[in-house]
């Protein structure tokens, strides 16, 4: 009797393991608020067993209507808007924006205005890079390197703070220069913070280049070819690491990158160990960038000397009837700035690919439109296609390499 | 074709630059060094002991940092990049944006003309003024009521670069806003016009540093 029953549930059960395990697909939600989706996006996959055989994104969960936004505030106002597109490098969207109303006014920014923008740009672009590629190594196991490079990051910040007034919301750039000149004390700071950041930068490549844990989540996961990258319309690090050395600051110099001496890391494979490679090259050839600036920065006025353009100097507001007037003109609704009738797309390179600006200008003291080329967009298109065929945890490491920014994506 | 701005006339004015990316090739281009995982990478332990060698470096030279503090030595050198924040704070470079205040008059009274121009650059329209005829024949008007709404608040510093007679800055220092009622976060007049204490407050009298262009 006993035997019997033993035998009928040992029958069953292997019954049910033949007819349960080759199951059908499974449907699993990664995201919307998972710890490794940083920012706010869903990514669906079906999955047979632990391989993905569909996936599909999911965003707009931080859509705050940019585009509509700036058309409805006066040119100046609107930079505070593109501090909140990427908001880990909120100074290279600053002067993004006003780079495109600058070339619509057809003025030209004063060299100390220019360097100083540079250096900042290029400081902020550390700050993004050092945050991709500690989160991403954070995300496959390595803490140790993720605390380091928020280290490095605050210390930039600092920087940023004594520079802007701010640590992310920065508010820097100005249509025609800078809010201010930089502070007395900056290259003093820069000088003390900027080599310990190189050490940081040395220390994460000693700690992860050639970790084998690391180079075993990262080797050959999500590679993107070089035609599948332009055709996705990649740019920046990631269409970089798959092999096309396309650097805005390269191929369509502006500000003054022309003079600056730094080299264009490529990759060959395009998987998420080559994106790493290329952002950790990138860092080192920022700073470099950053001391050439400091090196090379004239002295001078930091913004155009155009009473319809730049508000007064303060001097002149409080004391002289004309200072005040050009002063109240600037701020008025609609007496501002007012560029002529036209359209521009004017392009930077952000931390994580080209970051365009098109304006619309129909003559009026605020835009008639302003559509940004956000970055990250591209990018996020192309999961599905980079962990097509993957392990569930391969999702983890790719998503991390993208450097989504929820800001800058949604807008 | 449809024009989409009726209001210029060279329509498609934007010459995009043709980049054929299979030729393209940029001056002072370099590849990175690939990793191939050779047998010094496949043996996995000496890679781990390098790595450990790093961060047992931070650890013995952080602790001995904090030893040496509590001999009262090595004041000048922090172990630890983190700041034990309530009691410690972090220095705050004197650029940075805080709480806004308005400044007084050597009689006391507020500087403030209530030209309307902190509210009107404000992109969050946060700033409140009802102005009003001052009682003193000399001087034009005067805020009755001026409120700042600091929830709404996104610290861009546009009120202070509009203010044309130095009635507001940001310099206070104070980051700590918080409240258990959404209604007091609603800053009034006397409450901005107050003298900030505390390790925040600035020196009297300093000089605006952050419009000197």
């Amino acid at each position: 009797m006993n035997t019997n029953t033993e035998e009928k549930t040992f029958t069953r059960v292997a019954e049910v393991i033949e007819e349960d395990v080759p199951v059908e697909e499974m449907f699993l939600n990664l995201g919307p608020s998972h710890p490794s989706m940083h920012g706010i996006v869903r990514i669906m996959v079906r999955l047979s067993g632990e391989r993905i055989v569909w996936s599909d994104v999911e965003i707009g969960y931080l859509h705050r209507a940019f585009e509509k936004s700036v058309e409805n505030c006066t040119w100046n106002t609107a930079i505070v808007y593109t501090d909140r597109l990427n908001y880990v490098s909120p100074i290279i969207n600053n002067v993004g924006y006003c780079m495109a109303v600058e070339k619509l006014l057809g003025i030209t920014v004063p060299e100390r205005g220019e360097y100083a923008r540079t250096a900042l740009s290029e400081i902020s672009r550390i700050a993004d890079h050092l945050t991709a590629v500690g989160a991403a190594a954070m995300e496959v196991g390595a803490f140790t390197a993720f605390l380091y490079t928020m280290k490095a990051r605050e210390w930039l910040y600092e920087l940023i703070e004594a520079a802007c007034g701010a640590r992310v919301t920065t508010n820097f750039a100005r249509i025609g220069g800078i809010c201010a000149d930089l502070p007395y004390d900056f290259m003093d700071m820069c000088a003390l913070r900027l080599p310990e950041v190189e050490k940081v930068v040395v220390e994460l490549d000693k700690l992860l280049t050639r970790n084998r844990i690391f180079i075993d989540r990262m080797q050959g996961v999500g590679s993107v070819d070089a035609e599948h990258a332009v055709a996705f319309g990649f740019t920046g690090p990631l269409l970089r690491a798959s092999g096309v050395p396309y650097d805005v600051r390269r191929v369509t110099p502006y500000s003054v990158y022309d003079r600056m001496e730094f080299t264009v890391p490529v990759g060959t494979t395009g998987d998420c160990f080559d994106r790493y490679l290329v952002r950790l090259e990138e860092m080192r050839q920022s700073l470099l960038i950053v001391d050439q600036c400091l090196k090379q920065i004239p002295a001078g006025p930091v913004c155009v000397d155009d009473p319809r353009i730049s508000l007064p100097k303060k001097q002149d507001v409080y004391t002289n009837i004309e200072g005040l007037m050009n002063q109240f003109k600037l701020v008025m609704h609609n007496h501002g700035i007012q560029p002529p009738p036209g359209e521009v797309y004017v392009s930077v390179e952000g931390g994580n690919g080209e970051l365009g600006f098109y304006i619309v200008s129909d003559g009026k003291d605020r835009p008639y439109k302003c559509r940004c080329r956000p970055p990250c967009f591209p990018l996020v298109q192309a999961i599905p296609y980079m962990i097509q065929d993957h392990m569930v945890a391969d999702v983890v490491p790719v998503f991390g390499s993208l450097n989504m920014i929820g800001g800058e994506l949604d807008r | 074709m449809v024009s989409a701005c009726p209001f210029f006339e060279n329509q498609y004015s934007i010459k995009m630059p043709t980049i054929d990316y299979k030729k393209l090739s940029v001056p002072y281009q370099t590849s990175v060094q690939k990793v191939e995982m050779g047998l010094w990478e496949k043996l996995y332990y000496p890679e781990v002991t390098r790595g450990l060698l790093i961060t047992s470096g931070h650890f013995v030279r952080n602790m001995m940092i904090h030893a040496a503090h509590m001999f009262g030595l090595a004041k000048n050198q922090r172990g630890a990049v983190t700041y034990q924040y309530p009691e410690e704070r972090r220095p705050i470079h004197r650029r940075l944006r805080g709480r806004h205040r308005l400044t007084k008059k050597p009689d006391g009274s507020e500087r403030c003309t209530a030209c309307l121009l902190c509210e009107t650059v404000c992109p969050t329209h946060c700033i409140y003024i009802v102005p009003e005829e001052h009682p003193d024949p000399t001087v034009e008007k005067h805020p009755r009521q001026y409120e700042i709404d600091i929830l709404r608040c996104c610290f861009c510093g546009y009120c202070v670069e509009a203010c044309p007679c130095d009635a507001i800055r940001m310099d206070t220092q104070v980051q700590e806003l918080s409240n258990w009622d959404r209604t007091r976060m609603v800053y009034n007049k006397e409450y901005l016009m107050r003298d900030v204490a505390g390790p925040g407050a600035p020196p009297k009298d300093d000089p605006p540093i952050w419009w000197l262009k």
